[in-house]
């Protein structure tokens, strides 16, 4: 249908269009920014409650929460850095989204590249031990945030038995094509950085004959590795004989 | 009284009628009672501060329901007066295409008024209701929900839901002279709605600094986030649950709520007369 032209308005009603629109914006303006409020992380809701809330659509409600967990300890204004936070409440967050959403990585990555940066020791193995545990349930998809655990335990927290133990649990369970070697190999270095040059002189020598390795130059690689770690070993038996 | 305003209140008391004619009134005290009832379940099922729970639900839930009801009967009334010509016959009794606009929304409002004042009252109900099984239960010596929903609370929470519902009230009557149909219509007012009840949170989300604040394209998101901010009603500040379990709401906030309800429902007005005049009958 046609309208009629802009002329067949008439001037008061534009008039007052315009003034409410002006009036609109001055009111907008004048009104403070919203600003977060410095109050506790609630606890999650029950999973079941989560799920009844989805509607019986998970995902988009755990990509919701995950941006608003995300958003609530750093804004602009009043903000509650992440070391303030309690990360009993944080885990348990995480844990939940990924109980809505298992294939998402977002929880996990949150938890390996953000929880786990703050200038706390504790409060960075609550993290770790979140990835482990969450690692176990997905590990061929999860791997990623299990070896960067993995090196933050050996270069962050100088604990390499921990290191070693991450490193183990990600060579016994990520056994998909999609996992790469060099993660599958980082127990071997940890074995090398703890002194047990014979341990990782065996499992790379394993490594090796199994024929899994196909790159020529991976190869090259780790045989100048296993060199080097048999003149490591004999070299650290030499003093005792 | 001069003609046109006798007309207008004319047109505003059969948009009343009309409404007790299809019977809203009881479709509204259905609903509440229905929510009523949910909010029963949820204090039972509360492990604790079962009564904070009961109010909170019924609160929120009463709110989404009223906009949503009112907005359809908006819709549908309007929708039936251009499909039954009753806008041609109005127009031809010279009455000037703002005082048919005008006398509608007037009635409108009177009836989110209304169902303003039936959500408080089943608010008060249930409270009541939960005061005396509590001093049932405890043989007389409590009277806990009596302290969680305060008269003057209550009458801040219904005076901003009323003021809330005027808004959506003259939203839909903009979007069905607009959009001609209840499907868009519709479809738009909840997404209107939705959109200005979380425009703060998300200027909230576009401003992390987890975002790289200095990068252009951030920048220009935080902008567009602010614009957008800037030409809806900020409805979050409006009719909070909040004001009823935790007696945080004020008679200043409700001034401003009143000034944002002026404002924004004259700018709803203006835009939809604006197309009302445009439109070929």
């Amino acid at each position: 249908m046609k309208q009629r032209r802009l002329s067949s308005v008439p001037r008061g009603v534009v008039a007052l269009a315009a003034v409410a629109l002006a009036g609109q914006l001055a009111f907008a303006v004048v009104q403070p920014r919203p600003q977060a409020r410095a109050e506790q992380l609630p606890s999650p809701p029950s999973a079941a409650m989560l799920r009844a809330m989805s509607l019986g659509d998970p995902i988009p409600l755990a990509q919701l929460w995950t941006l608003w967990l995300q958003a609530f300890d750093n804004q602009p204004g009043i903000s509650i850095p992440f070391l303030d936070l309690d990360y009993g409440k944080v885990a348990a967050w995480l844990q939940r989204i990924l109980q809505l959403d298992p294939r998402g990585q977002y929880p996990l990555m949150m938890a390996s590249q953000l929880y786990a940066q703050v200038p706390d020791e504790r409060k960075q193995r609550q993290m770790l031990e979140l990835v482990q545990h969450e690692f176990l349930a997905d590990p061929d998809r999860r791997w990623p945030w299990m070896a960067h655990a993995a090196i933050m335990a050996k270069h962050r927290l100088n604990d390499l038995p921990l290191a070693l133990t991450l490193a183990q649990a990600l060579a016994a369970h990520a056994t998909g094509p999609n996992v790469p070697h060099w993660a599958r190999q980082m127990q071997i270095f940890i074995y090398e950085d703890l002194g047990e040059y014979e341990t990782a002189r065996v499992l790379l020598g394993g490594l090796l004959d199994s024929g899994a390795l196909e790159d020529p130059h991976e190869i090259h690689f780790l045989i100048e590795r296993l060199n080097q770690l048999k003149d490591a070993e004999k070299s650290s038996h030499g003093p005792k004989k | 009284m001069r003609p046109v305003l006798s007309k207008v209140l004319t047109i505003a008391r059969f948009t009343l009628l009309e409404a007790f004619r299809t019977r809203l009134p009881w479709i509204v005290l259905i609903i509440f009672a229905l929510l009523a009832l949910g909010s029963v379940f949820v204090q039972h099922i509360a492990v604790t501060e079962s009564d904070r729970m009961q109010i909170g639900f019924l609160a929120a839930s009463a709110r989404m329901a009223a906009m949503f009801v009112l907005s359809l009967h908006v819709a549908a009334s309007m929708v039936r007066d251009f499909n039954d010509k009753v806008v041609d016959l109005s127009l031809s009794l010279a009455l000037p295409r703002a005082g048919y606009y005008l006398g509608k929304f007037l009635g409108f409002a009177g009836i989110a008024v209304a169902v303003a004042a039936l959500a408080s009252l089943a608010i008060l109900t249930v409270a009541l209701f939960g005061m005396s099984w509590a001093k049932f239960v405890t043989h007389g010596t409590s009277s806990t929900l009596s302290g969680l929903v305060s008269g003057p609370a209550l009458a801040l929470w219904g005076s901003s839901l009323a003021m809330e519902l005027i808004l959506i009230a003259a939203l839909t009557l903009f979007c069905v002279i607009t959009f001609a149909h209840i499907m868009p219509a519709i479809s738009f007012v909840i997404a209107f709605y939705m959109l200005a009840r979380s425009i703060n949170a998300v200027r909230l989300l576009s401003t992390s600094q987890l975002l790289a604040p200095n990068e252009w394209s951030n920048r220009a998101m935080v902008r567009l986030v602010d614009a957008l901010a800037w030409l809806l009603p900020d409805l979050d500040r409006f009719t909070s649950t909040a004001w009823l379990v935790e007696q945080s709401g004020s008679v200043s906030v409700l001034g401003v709520n009143g000034l944002q309800t002026l404002i924004y429902g004259s700018l709803l007005l203006g835009a939809g007369l604006f197309d009302l005049y445009r439109k070929n009958l």
